[in-house]
């Protein structure tokens, strides 16, 4: 009743095709815009922005990277944390060789070097496939992050080992470096993240994401149509890496401030392959309900005995987050395999057909 | 540069011959410990095309276990040997209790979805079992049981080559106990009742329904005999060094030795085993310091890396017929 399609007619081709062509989706999408934009930075406190709104960002950002990979193209990778490390360390070695740049320009720029990266192990590909493939990407996992420990040139021979983000401006106001307000570093990540996502969204509705999933539903069949597999699939790591790159780079100089190597260890790659598989394969806003939950859930367990006043020491907590977060990765896939993404379409034709059953 | 790389370690290895037996011995010995991790992923991806991630952790957890019942025993003044084998028992009983609660819980709802969700529930698996093993048995490393389980320790040096090779004991005992557990399995997989039905299932899910065959039944067995597997690396694992979660991080290195050999064989989960192990301490230890050392981390994925390139279903594993 609230939600339906009919009465919207469409008189162009344009408007026929446009990513939103609901007139109540459009309306949704102004309203978390205008929330994360404009609500989120005037009531927000400085936990919710720097613990919790950024890193969900970043983390959507990487999943949705991950995701172009995996749940578009069908090939999965393990390798995911170290595209982000590339990002990471070609953005600091940038912003440290030539200060004098945007720190905006060089994270961009940050993700096209976790591109080539990406292209060079994506290169198997062809040949390699399924979980032969993800344990190929598990070589570039260790190799790059053995690369981050042991090439000091990398973090500019700093005796800790870790890098640390200088202070960078942008339009006079700290964006990096310990004198930025939370505010500031929020804001510019959605910035980043919103045309991000919508540019991801575009690549995927397009002719490029068709070749994608036409190449994960069956890529003997997407080559006897006409689709060149190599650089079909090459383009998807790029782009995918290309996206992990920038959630990299932008992880370390808006997020974290430093980073060590075991930043970018294994468990961040699985972690963003558990984003993308709870949020949904193949689903743009899947990325974001599953970086949603996988980081905001542990924070909220954590934060679940101080706040009832069960006197729970530390440790415990931890390990109880871990078993209650492997429970409900459990759950979910038992209940629905195919991500939140899913459970948010069925809500859609249920609103679609209120106040009927169907 | 290219001496380096190309001939200065092949002088080195014929000049001390010694020095690469024993590197050779040391790599044969992880091969084999990497096989036995490699063994327990191979039988569920078999019988049930699961690819368990959860096997590392298995072995973690069966050899904390162990550890835990007897810790248990000898507070209560029991201890020795025969405590030692019923603390054994039990833990294989647990490992009993584990394969019937993931069938029920996690496998039976998840029946006929893609590979990749059982994968990721296989994550859940892991996440639950480290939060679970955490809490019951805390953190701190724990002392393998060896010498209660009759376990020799030492080491016999050889004097051969013009050299001394040391081996040490429980690694002699390792690959023998490996040997044997191989030889088993593989008379369990070809003589047996079980062993047969296992083998349908593995070739067909539905072809072994309908000639009588209960999966449900045949997965408890399955996840049973690769915790068994699990239980055996851990004691092995564990007694050459402390048994705590750090071992998690060594079962990722069975994931190369998997694929080099083929995700579904057991002979190649052997082979590929002992082929990454030699490969690895070979390469640490004469090609390593040219490149700064701590090359062990990526070095098993790269030989995996280069096999796969010229075969991409594994040395051992079942050609991928592709239909349209």
């Amino acid at each position: 009743m609230f939600y339906r399609e009919t009465g919207q007619f469409k008189q162009s081709y344009a408007a026929d095709q446009a990513v939103f062509p609901i007139l109540q989706d459009r309306l949704g999408l102004a309203v978390i815009l205008l929330v994360a934009f404009v609500a989120v930075p005037l009531f927000g406190n400085e936990f919710l922005l720097a613990s919790v709104m950024v890193p969900f960002l970043i983390l959507s950002l990487g999943a949705i990277g991950l995701n172009i990979l995996v749940g578009y193209t069908g090939l999965l990778s393990l390798g995911s944390a170290a595209f982000m490390g590339v990002g990471a360390y070609s953005a600091y070695k940038l912003s440290t060789i030539f200060p004098g740049v945007n720190i905006l320009v060089w994270i961009l720029c940050s993700g096209f070097f976790a591109a080539g990266i990406g292209v060079l192990f994506g290169l198997p590909s062809l040949r390699i496939k399924g979980f032969y493939l993800a344990v190929a990407t598990l070589a570039a996992q260790f190799f790059l992050q053995w690369c981050f420990v042991r090439i000091s040139w990398l973090y500019n021979d700093n005796p800790s080992g870790a890098i640390e983000v200088p202070a960078r401006t942008l339009f006079g106001l700290a964006i990096t470096g310990p004198s930025a307000t939370p505010v500031t570093r929020y804001l510019v990540v959605l910035v980043i993240v919103a045309v991000m996502t919508l540019l991801a969204s575009n690549i995927v509705h397009g002719r490029i994401g068709r070749t994608w999933m036409a190449v994960r539903d069956m890529d003997i069949a997407a080559q006897l149509m006409g689709i060149r597999l190599l650089p079909a699939k090459l383009l998807a790591f790029a782009v995918s890496s290309f996206y992990c790159g920038v959630s990299g780079a932008l992880m370390v100089f808006l997020w974290l401030g430093a980073a060590e190597p075991s930043a970018f260890d294994i468990k961040l790659s699985f972690l963003l392959l558990f984003m993308v598989i709870i949020g949904g394969l193949g689903s743009m806003i899947g990325s974001f309900f599953g970086a949603a939950l996988i980081h905001i859930l542990p924070i909220v367990i954590r934060m679940l005995p101080e706040a009832l006043g069960l006197p729970i020491a530390a440790a415990t907590v931890e390990h109880l987050t871990y078993l209650i977060v492997g429970a409900l990765i459990i759950f979910f896939l038992i209940v629905e395999p195919h991500g939140l993404a899913r459970l948010w379409q069925i809500a859609k034709q249920k609103l679609r057909v209120w106040p009927f059953p169907y | 540069m290219l001496y380096n790389i190309f001939i200065d370690p092949f002088v080195q290895m014929a000049q001390m011959p010694d020095l690469l037996v024993q590197t050779l011995w040391e790599g044969l010995v992880s091969g084999v410990l990497y096989a036995l991790i490699a063994l327990g992923f191979v039988l569920i991806f078999k019988a049930s095309g699961v690819f368990n991630f959860a096997q590392g952790i298995m072995v973690v957890f069966s050899a904390l276990t162990l550890v835990g019942f007897y810790d248990k025993f000898s507070a209560a003044g029991f201890s020795g040997h025969v405590a030692a084998f019923v603390a054994l028992i039990l833990t294989a009983a647990v490992m009993f209790v584990l394969a019937m609660l993931v069938e029920r819980v996690v496998l039976r709802p998840l029946v006929n979805q893609p590979d990749i969700i059982l994968f990721m529930a296989t994550f859940g698996i892991t996440y639950v079992l480290i939060g679970f093993g955490e809490m019951v048995f805390g953190g701190d490393p724990k002392q393998m049981i060896a010498s209660e389980l009759y376990l020799p320790s030492g080491s016999v040096d050889v004097e051969m080559l013009g050299g001394l090779v040391s081996f040490q004991k429980i690694d002699i005992a390792a690959a023998v106990i490996a040997s044997v557990m191989i030889v088993g399995l593989a008379l369990f997989f070809q003589k047996t009742r079980i062993g047969r039905a296992l083998r349908a299932v593995a070739d067909s899910h539905k072809a072994a329904l309908s000639v009588g065959i209960s999966l449900n039944q045949i997965w408890v067995i399955v996840w049973f005999a690769a915790g068994l597997v699990a239980l055996v690396t851990g004691i092995m694992w564990g007694a050459r060094s402390d048994v705590s979660f750090a071992l998690e991080i060594v079962a990722l290195k069975a994931l190369p030795v998997l694929v080099l050999g083929g995700l579904t064989s057991v002979p190649g989960a052997i082979v590929g085993g002992l082929i990454i192990g030699i490969g690895e301490k070979l390469g640490e230890f004469y090609w390593g310091p040219l490149l700064g050392g701590g090359i062990e981390s990526w070095f098993a994925y790269a030989i995996a890396l280069l096999f796969l390139l010229y075969r991409p279903q594994g040395l051992f594993g079942d050609k991928i017929i592709e239909r349209i």
